[in-house]
């Protein structure tokens, strides 16, 4: 089954400059391995070496963050789009304490995306 | 060289101002392969911290397909340092995710200087470029004085690294 994947600027080089490119599988765990297999490395800038999603890597299936899906269990279905964005982020902390406090701040800032943040009164 | 006109650097200070001393972050769309920053898109820092800005994934899927409909890109991704100075972090470094981009970095850290830097980040390298901010509003014919670096219409900044 089709499922068509829209490749930001970052990782066209692993798509031959293709904006767009057509895979398969069940869930995106499966589509991403699919799409590796044509696009040697791909897979590899989008999913971390202990096997999920990279925090700072923002995929949808049509509207919806696959986060709020199940993230690489995210089901998918024939003629679904699935997009792929490079998270907008950064800032003065050092990287090493970034990812430190990445688990727990951040984690909850990306759970919390759907809706507007509680604290929003400030 | 980044070429952007004054009443959008205004107004991106006045954004990285107002969240002072939290981190305040944005993009400004343009035509699709202008080079030229045109839509002004304050964004919300979902983070809500003095050291760290992230656009939240919902805010950053409707603005990007937003600007896909149009025909633009993000020209220009600007964020504040409120403490430190206008260059680009490690942090910055490892996330930035579009080659294509102007980086533009903005220190608030001193609250009666106005602090930018334009960077590209591709591939973990960092190159710092001129900022030539164009005043649309002045018109070019006027009789005017200017000072040695400066036209009538434009104030180029000038950096180390071009």
């Amino acid at each position: 089954m089709a499922i068509e994947v829209r490749i930001p600027t970052i990782l066209r080089s692993y798509t031959g400059g293709a904006k767009v490119v057509e895979g398969s599988g069940d869930n995106l765990g499966e589509l991403l391995a699919d799409l590796d297999s044509r696009h040697g490395g791909l897979k590899g800038r989008l999913v971390t070496e202990a096997g999920a999603l990279h925090r700072f890597v923002n995929v949808y299936v049509n509207d919806e963050d696959v986060r709020f899906l199940g993230a690489l269990d995210a089901k998918l279905n024939d003629g679904d789009s699935v997009t792929i964005l490079p998270a907008v982020a950064g800032g003065a902390f050092g990287f090493a304490a970034a990812a430190a406090i990445g688990t727990h701040k951040l984690a909850a800032a990306t759970a919390e995306s759907g809706q507007p943040a509680p604290d929003a009164a400030r | 060289m980044l070429s952007i006109d004054r009443s959008i650097i205004d107004a991106i200070v006045a954004h990285a101002r107002r969240d002072h001393p939290d981190e305040a972050c944005g993009v400004v769309a343009g035509p699709a392969g202008s080079d030229t920053p045109t839509r002004h898109i304050p964004l919300e820092n979902a983070a809500r911290s003095t050291t760290f800005y992230l656009i939240d994934s919902m805010e950053h899927l409707r603005v990007w397909r937003e600007m896909d409909d149009r025909d633009e890109e993000a020209v220009v991704i600007y964020h504040s340092h409120t403490a430190t100075e206008a260059y680009p972090s490690r942090t910055d470094i490892t996330l930035a995710g579009e080659p294509g981009a102007h980086y533009l970095l903005v220190s608030t850290r001193e609250p009666d200087t106005e602090e930018i830097r334009s960077f590209r980040i591709v591939d973990g390298v960092v190159t710092e470029e001129p900022v030539r901010i164009v005043d649309a509003a002045v018109d070019p014919h006027a009789v005017q004085s200017y000072k040695f670096g400066q036209s009538p219409t434009a104030v180029d900044y000038e950096c180390s690294g071009a």
